[in-house]
């Protein structure tokens, strides 16, 4: 069973149908006890930043989520709030993952959108994806390059499409709307042992 | 390195599309999400699903169509179409819609770009501007076109980042339909003002024109119906075309 965090993120409703073609039954929850007690857990995201981490907070889900064992996959917001601290709102993010989040230059649009090719991957979330392949991307801020990078983008400059430390996985990009190459990270987050 | 997108669109009536579809390997060209599912698997890049439907029960079908299609298809898509409040936004979000696009109700309360970027994030907010040029002025229309508004294209479509819009939908309702080519000076000076994704949209008749979007009109997407529907262009040949002349586009080896 998988948990998906419901702290009021947007479209949390296309990752559970991306889940339930994998076969993998899944619970939307703000549950603190199934949320422990799930294979895997998945921290979705989307909207705003400090309004995500005041929700977190008044459900009591931003200390529990650095305290989980087994494996958690932040998508897109939900990766950036893995990281320390989020230009957007001016806001803590969890700090389980080293790193800022910045907003984008304005010598690019704004925010960015559409598919980009990922590069430079490394561990299990990228098994039998090809270099280069694309994923779909829509966000106006972004984390930069550090040691916990296991995959890039390009935009205005290289940054961080995915971040690993330890059990917690990140990917800035929607795997559940990447087509066949988002199912297979999907897929391959699945695999993981706990 | 970003691509380009290519965007069917389709036109939804009573929870059908309308205009006609005329695609071979499909059972019921009626059926939204059959018609959706080939193109995703055509490797369209996104897709919006207009609904210019009229009736009381819109809504209620309108929503259930969008848990129909997120069910169904593995890529982004935008529902607009009569969306005039918070609430009629929440419902197609939750139902699973990446975005909404936005067009009378952003003119008529513009405040209300301001309320849905604030709750929901700019990145789901597209609003469709269709512009018609008058005397040398991009002028703003409303209603599929009927009605004449005194905002100008471009004033309109600054206000609108202002107000957190997260993408512009920008219709020539000189080119629509004609086949002929999109409005590549209006696009290309929309791009250059605006720090915002244009997607550009009506005119679609040729490769070249899609192609002539992207170099001379600096769109981030295009946008088409007909060609698309009639299979006079094909999505996996016009993406091929495309590279082959440089333009960076989304080609999956599968």
């Amino acid at each position: 069973m998988v948990a998906i965090i419901d702290y009021g993120a947007g479209n949390t409703k296309s990752l559970q149908f991306a889940l339930d073609r994998l076969g993998t039954d899944s619970i939307l929850t703000s549950d603190a006890a199934q949320i422990k007690n799930a294979e895997k857990v998945i921290f979705p995201g989307q909207g705003a930043a400090a309004s995500a981490i005041r929700k977190l907070q008044r459900l009591g889900l931003d200390t529990l989520i650095g305290d989980l064992k087994q494996p958690v996959l932040g998508i897109c917001l939900g990766m950036q709030l893995l990281c320390e601290h989020t230009e957007e709102g001016d806001v803590s993010g969890l700090g389980i993952v080293k790193g800022t989040v910045k907003r984008f230059s304005n010598k690019v649009k704004v925010p960015q959108m559409g598919w980009n090719s990922i590069h430079d991957l490394k561990g299990p979330l990228f098994e039998g994806i090809d270099e280069g392949s694309y994923m779909y991307l829509v966000h106006s801020y972004f984390v930069s390059k550090s040691k916990e990078t296991v995959a890039l983008s390009d935009y205005n400059g290289a940054y961080s499409v995915a971040l690993q430390k330890e059990n917690f996985y990140g990917v800035q990009f929607h795997p559940e709307k990447s087509s066949q190459k988002g199912q297979q990270v999907l897929s391959n987050f699945l695999k993981l042992s706990s | 390195m970003l691509t380009k997108r290519i965007i069917p669109c389709l036109d939804i009536k009573d929870g059908r599309t309308v205009k006609g579809v005329n695609f071979v390997n499909l059972r019921d060209a009626g059926d939204p999400v059959e018609l959706a599912t080939q193109y995703a698997l055509e490797q369209a890049d996104e897709l919006v699903f207009l609904d210019i439907s009229a009736t009381e029960q819109k809504r209620k079908t309108l929503a259930d169509l969008v848990l129909r299609v997120a069910e169904a298809i593995d890529i982004p898509f935008t529902v607009g179409g009569g969306i005039s409040s918070v609430k009629d936004v929440e419902i197609l979000l939750k139902n699973g819609a990446d975005k909404v696009s936005i067009n009378s109700a952003a003119v008529n309360n513009p405040n209300l770009i301001d309320e849905l970027a604030n709750q929901f994030g700019s990145q789901c907010i597209v609003v469709a501007i269709d512009a018609k040029q008058i005397k040398d002025q991009w002028k703003v229309h409303l209603v599929g076109g009927k009605v004449l508004t005194e905002l100008d294209l471009f004033d309109w479509a600054r206000e609108l980042e202002s107000r957190g819009a997260g993408e512009i939908l920008f219709t020539s309702m000189d080119h629509d339909g004609t086949k002929s080519g999109f409005a590549n000076k209006a696009l290309e000076r929309l791009s250059s003002n605006i720090n915002l994704p244009i997607i550009a949209s009506g005119g679609a008749g040729s490769v070249s024109h899609f192609v002539e979007s992207f170099t001379l009109g600096k769109a981030d997407a295009a946008l088409a119906a007909s060609v698309f529907h009639f299979g006079e262009i094909s999505i996996p040949k016009l993406k091929k075309e495309l590279k082959q002349q440089q333009i960076a586009v989304r080609i999956d080896e599968l």
